[in-house]
């Protein structure tokens, strides 16, 4: 299994800053990632599908759910702190949105 | 209403009426939050034939007005997936506009009986729910990603691909702003218990008042101007411009013990208030990760909460001496 970019690391905050990685050796170069990214994350770099600008990525997982070769891996989810900050006090593990947001 | 997908193909035009914009604004409003649906199932948009392409969204009514209005003159067929009335974007993030409601709508429509293509449009921003092999699997569609404003369809339609520009979200000033009427009305008993207090305790409770309107509209609104990178920095930032003010009133009016005791405190529980109502935004921009948004909790939550523990500490001291106590 060939690694490529692994998480994005930043010194500032002392770990990760999301939970996207790449496999290039599993790349089947459809371009989907390409298409569905909202923040241009992946590039075309010749032939080869790169990280372009993993720091940019909100973990909305649209790549990894229509990469065919799984090639890619995210952690998706909610990255709103309101409901995180609501799942928290009421001890809840699953965040959700609340019935008066998210439309 | 009607529940459920419609047996029959349904009619409908591109052009938004009196009806539509009544809808919109008070959804825009936040009133009625769960009642701006449309019945899902397949529309005729214009006259298509059977060869017209087949364009996916919501049944949030601001969803399919969006899709429907950007195509005048335009013949195709709309299938509306029963989402519950919520946007394509976090409709895909909770997974109902997703794979298996994508299936659920091509049968119950009997879609591939009534057109000859096998390809389906769907807006880019749906991907996060929909896994376009799996849908090709189950149904024999094959899934492409339009463009993510349905503005910029009728390019796509035209020659097949989108520009980087309408694959990259944005959030020009009109996209914070829209939502801010909605914030306020969340937080509307809120709001009225601050109005109270400005009432009640004129220059203080004003303070509160301006920051936490400022919060709510300005923080959005000078979002892209505000130093630093995560909201809550840009929340406490706006947070210390706003009480600036105040506190130069205050200390131009005389420099008593009480009021440098004061200015201090008010910074020191105001600037986190702002930084809070900024860092609640997150869930607001279409930027923030799950990862940075926890992240962002964990270093600053408890930096606010210190801050303001300590104002009102020294707040409390500036009372005391104020009274004449101390």
């Amino acid at each position: 299994m060939e690694i490529g970019t692994l998480d994005v690391m930043s010194p500032q905050n002392g770990g990760r800053i999301n939970t996207l990685v790449f496999y290039p050796g599993r790349c089947v170069r459809c371009g989907m990632c390409l298409k569905v990214c909202p923040h241009r994350v992946f590039a075309l770099e010749g032939e080869r599908i790169r990280l372009a600008r993993p720091a940019d990525c909100m973990e909305c997982g649209a790549c990894r759910k229509n990469c065919p070769s799984h090639a890619i891996e995210v952690d998706s989810g909610v990255g709103c702190a309101s409901a995180m900050i609501k799942a928290a006090l009421r001890g809840r593990e699953d965040v959700v949105c609340g019935e008066d947001c998210c439309r | 209403m009607e529940e459920g997908y419609s047996q029959e193909v349904m009619r409908t035009t591109a052009t938004l009426g009196r009806k539509e914009a009544w809808d919109h604004a008070k959804a825009r409003m936040g009133i009625a939050r769960m009642e701006h649906r449309v019945r899902p199932g397949l529309y005729a948009l214009g006259e298509p034939t059977r060869s017209s392409p087949v364009l996916v969204t919501a049944n949030y009514s601001l969803s399919f007005d969006a899709l429907r209005s950007s195509l005048p003159g335009r013949d195709a067929w709309v299938l509306v997936l029963d989402t519950g009335g919520i946007n394509v974007w976090c409709a895909a993030g909770k997974g109902t506009f997703g794979t298996e409601e994508l299936v659920r709508a091509i049968e119950a429509t009997k879609l591939s009986e009534r057109v000859d293509g096998r390809t389906l449009i769907l807006p880019q921003l749906g991907a996060p729910g929909v896994s376009a092999q799996e849908v090709h699997g189950a149904t024999g569609f094959k899934v492409e990603y339009g463009p993510v404003r349905a503005e910029d369809l009728p390019f796509y339609l035209d020659r097949g691909e989108c520009t980087d520009a309408m694959r990259t979200v944005r959030f020009d000033l009109r996209d914070r702003l829209v939502l801010a009427p909605v914030e306020l009305r969340n937080h509307r008993w809120g709001l009225a218990l601050l109005v109270l207090l400005a009432v009640l305790v004129p220059f203080y409770g004003l303070e509160v008042l301006v920051v936490a309107l400022g919060g709510l509209l300005l923080f959005p609104a000078l979002l892209p101007y505000l130093p630093g990178k995560d909201l809550s920095l840009r929340g406490m930032a706006l947070g210390a411009l706003l009480v600036t003010p105040f506190a130069l009133f205050q200390l131009a009016s005389g420099m008593d013990a009480a009021t440098l005791l004061a200015v201090p405190a008010e910074f020191l529980l105001m600037v986190p208030l702002a930084g809070y109502l900024g860092l609640n935004f997150t869930g607001s921009t279409p930027f923030t990760s799950r990862t940075g948004v926890r992240r962002e909790i964990f270093t600053y939550i408890p930096k606010m909460a210190a801050m303001a523990v300590l104002g009102a500490v020294i707040g409390g001291v500036a009372l005391l001496v104020h009274w004449g106590w101390l």
